[in-house]
């Protein structure tokens, strides 16, 4: 319950009858808000936790406002039809904070869809204004068996939220039987941080899973041959992107690791391969880039779950090429 | 840089959309698609702040669905564009606005086409052509690679074909 009592979530579509007694006092009725004239009275199909705007305002550590924000807003819409998002917050007081310390950004990650499902690529250096805070960090962080998120912006947001994510997602899976889709996690993920867009929240994940059953994968059958494999591949951020595809490559070193995939990755790719171009274009990435460096992790999701090969040093692979080229002077 | 241009004939409405998903400078995605079906006659065009488009469309898209399931039958294109407004300018002065510039193209049966200019500042206008953005392609300094093309007319939304500008 400690994540519970970190963020205040509540939970979204709550019974009329469960109402009072299942969530914690928020010091305000907002359970109560999501339940009004919603047509859904116990069905109960959905049990997401989500944030309420409403926790902003009440934190002790004031988030830092990167927009100022407009004073009373209640938008309430009556007649709009009822199942519908929660409304706006009655009083918002918060100016600009500044944060307390720098924050952690900057990486390198990258995940692309080929025949053997979904590769996927980060470097290890956790930076900080310059300072490289953490050179062996994780930045591919496993959500369940077939599914993996990368994580990109704040390393303590995203590995918090990633935490998040994989609760609900495991909790869902027992009620229900079956997993979310990669898409629907996403989705999940995306709506989840929607309350926290204009503060200084930063998360660029994409999820990289294996969607089981036969009417898994893609949204295009017949435009994109992973309609036919489970694998999927989904990119979100913080402030409210949310986009499938079948390459992405998120951070700071992503433009220099976008140049190397964008030549190299086929869909008809053995695993080797993959592997080889997916290293490739971490290594240079990191060779670039300030903010990215020191180790690649690379994971591979199948139909069989994650696999995970091991960490590599790039500074090998520096020396390597020098040797190679002859040692040129650079 | 985003675009959409929508133009409305004596019994059909043309619309297209760019297909470019970009973070900063880079594209995300190529082949997004940026209009999203409310009903079997009705497209809403939507572009603007990264996260606020899909999120604010989706929205009205699953409200517009829901009014189906509740009454039996579609919001004709113009109640569709006057809800839009509505809810676009019931978040304009909350904590969360919404960024965004929509087209609505719709076909009512008794009122024939119709397309709707809106605003993220929800003004709402009916008009024979209206854009968001620039599309030039002679003369603007950046070119958007690919167009979605689609038309609505007495039979419903259809697919043409997707333009291209030319090699790479």
């Amino acid at each position: 319950m400690a994540l519970q009592d970190l963020c205040k979530l509540q939970e979204v579509l709550v019974d009329r009858l469960s109402a009072g007694c299942s969530s914690e006092p928020f010091g305000t009725t907002t359970g109560c808000n999501y339940v009004s004239g919603s047509p859904f009275s116990d069905a109960g199909m959905f049990h997401f936790y989500i944030p309420a705007a409403e926790y902003l305002e009440e934190s002790p550590i004031r988030f830092g406002q990167i927009r100022p924000v407009r004073s009373v807003g209640a938008a309430s819409s009556p007649d709009s039809p009822a199942l519908s998002w929660p409304p706006g917050l009655p009083l918002a007081s918060s100016h600009c904070v500044p944060l307390p310390f720098p924050m952690a950004h900057g990486t390198t990650t990258l995940a692309f869809l080929f025949q053997g499902g979904v590769m996927v690529a980060a470097d290890t250096r956790s930076s900080c204004s310059g300072l490289v805070a953490c050179p062996a960090s994780q930045k591919i962080l496993p959500i369940h068996s077939h599914l993996v998120g990368t994580t990109s912006g704040t390393s303590a947001d995203c590995a918090l939220w990633k935490r998040i994510l994989a609760r609900e997602l495991r909790l869902y899976q027992l009620r229900h039987g079956r997993r979310v889709s990669t898409s629907g996690a996403a989705k999940l993920l995306a709506r989840m941080l929607h309350p926290f867009k204009g503060t200084e929240l930063c998360v660029g994940a994409t999820l990289c899973g294996w969607d089981g059953g036969a009417a898994g994968g893609g949204r295009d059958p017949g435009k994109n041959p992973s309609s036919v494999s489970g694998a999927s591949l989904c990119y979100v951020c913080s402030d409210g992107t949310r986009l499938q595809g079948a390459l992405f490559s998120v951070g700071s070193g992503s433009p220099y690791a976008y140049s190397i995939l964008d030549q190299g990755v086929k869909w008809g790719l053995t695993v080797d391969q993959a592997t080889a171009v997916a290293r490739e274009a971490v290594y240079r990435a990191t060779h670039r880039d300030a903010y990215s460096g020191n180790c690649v992790d690379v994971y591979r999701v199948s139909s069989e779950g994650w696999t995970r090969r091991t960490r590599e040093d790039l500074k090998e692979e520096y020396y390597r090429e020098e040797e190679r080229r002859g040692r040129p002077s650079e | 840089m985003e675009y959409l241009i929508g133009i409305q004939g004596p019994d059909f409405v043309l619309v297209a959309a760019d297909n470019v998903a970009a973070n900063s400078i880079l594209q995300m995605k190529h082949d997004a698609d940026k209009m999203f079906k409310l009903s079997e006659k009705i497209l809403l065009l939507c572009v603007g702040e990264a996260g606020d488009t899909a999120q604010f469309a989706e929205y009205i898209q699953k409200n517009v669905q829901l009014y189906k399931m509740r009454n039996g039958y579609e919001l004709s294109p113009s109640a569709a564009a006057n809800f839009t407004r509505k809810n676009l300018a019931d978040y304009l002065r909350s904590r969360t606005p919404y960024h965004v510039n929509l087209l609505l193209a719709g076909y009512d049966d008794t009122d024939g086409p119709g397309l709707y200019y809106m605003d993220y500042l929800s003004a709402l206008a009916k008009a024979p052509f209206a854009a968001h953005g620039y599309g030039l392609r002679k003369r603007f300094i950046l070119n958007l690679p690919s167009f979605t093309v689609r038309v609505i007319d007495k039979e419903g939304i259809h697919d043409l074909e997707t333009l291209t500008s030319g090699p790479k």
